[in-house]
């Protein structure tokens, strides 16, 4: 299938559910990490969190949260490289986008496989 | 009273005489219920003759008086020169695309581009005339309506700064065109249609900067049409690595 040629849908599609995570998941984080906790909105004591973070679904869905947005980000800042002017260089701009972000995957995994 | 005036400044392009298209300006009479194009053939008709543009229907559904007017892609029959006072209104041939002479494009670029998205109805089978027509329901054809308004004046492509940089971009309005015959009932060319719009140079060029959609004069939204293809390549592409054959019947 001729759609085949192009390595473009997959990273399309990253950047798509990287999207939605960047879109819905990650404000509320924002929100509850940033603000609520730190200004004493709601409390959240430090070893309850690292409790959490030790349940496998817990760790499931930060690996989610953490890297999927990752490509998002590593797909749009490929082209606002390339809509900048910097066509000549598309190839290495696309190393270096998806590869940042598998670089950031790997480490997601680890230090979630870690704690 | 003196006549109310206003300036177009126009640009003009002679091939083989100059080496590069310059302004001139032209100081013509103001009319509240006149547009850019009724200015240009005020010029034409009585200041300078060898001015060349194309116009056809003066109200917006040929197609083919697109130019930039201050530097924005419009249809100059839909342009009211009363949007601009107190003027200079600068006009200029469609953005990126080269210049045949004076307001005048090469479109082969796009026409070339309309065939290959196949933009018809295709059957695995005709069905014979006395077969009667393809029958559709009124939610049908609401499917696919919007996308059948363009009218291939080429103003999202002088909006598209993708089509700019690249311009093996298929681009928007034949995108939008090939995805309104993958939304027909009647139609049965997805197959052929699909992969053309889903490779390299189609869908997955776009970065969706939107431009297309905001400076189309018939409401069509090929940005969107751009986006859904893109979520049907994906999900082929997908399901054709997951799946024995492809995921197709």
């Amino acid at each position: 299938m001729s759609t085949r040629k192009t390595s473009e849908p997959f990273w399309w599609g990253l950047f798509s559910v990287g999207g939605v995570v960047a879109a819905f998941l990650v404000p509320v984080h924002l929100f509850i990490h940033g603000l609520a906790v730190p200004l004493g909105w709601i409390a959240f004591p430090h070893a309850r969190m690292l409790a959490l973070v030790g349940q496998p679904l817990v760790k499931v869905y930060l690996f989610v949260l953490i890297a999927l947005p990752l490509y998002h980000w590593a797909h749009r800042f490929r082209f606002v490289l390339e809509d900048l002017g910097l066509h000549a260089l598309r190839a290495p701009i696309a190393v270096g986008c998806y590869g940042s972000a598998v670089a950031g995957t790997v480490g997601t995994l680890w230090v979630l496989l870690r704690l | 009273m003196a006549e109310e005036t206003i300036t177009l400044e126009v640009t003009r392009y002679r091939p083989r005489e100059d080496r590069e298209p310059r302004a001139q300006a032209f100081t013509v009479p103001y009319r509240k219920d006149w547009v850019v194009l009724d200015a240009l053939n005020h010029i034409k008709d009585r200041v300078d003759g060898t001015l060349t543009y194309r116009w056809s229907c003066r109200m917006g559904v040929c197609g083919s008086c697109g130019m930039m007017v201050n530097g924005v892609p419009k249809l100059t029959c839909a342009a009211f020169l009363r949007d601009y006072l107190p003027g200079p209104i600068r006009v200029e041939p469609l953005a990126y695309f080269p210049v045949i002479r004076d307001l005048v494009v090469d479109i082969e670029d796009f026409m070339g581009k309309l065939r290959r998205v196949m933009p018809w109805i295709i059957r695995r089978t005709e069905q014979p005339l006395t077969a009667g027509e393809y029958r559709q329901t009124p939610a049908q054809l609401e499917a696919y309506k919007q996308f059948s308004m363009c009218i291939n004046c080429m103003l999202c492509y002088a909006a598209c700064p993708v089509y700019g940089l690249s311009p093996l971009f298929i681009g928007p309005a034949a995108i939008a065109l090939g995805y309104r015959y993958n939304l027909d009932s009647r139609d049965e060319g997805y197959h052929l249609r699909q992969p053309i719009l889903a490779e390299a140079v189609g869908v997955w060029q776009c970065t969706f900067v939107g431009e297309c959609s905001a400076v189309c004069p018939k409401g069509v939204d090929p940005a969107a049409a751009i986006q859904r293809s893109k979520v049907a390549g994906a999900k082929d592409w997908f399901l054709s690595i997951l799946l024995p054959r492809g995921g197709r019947s």
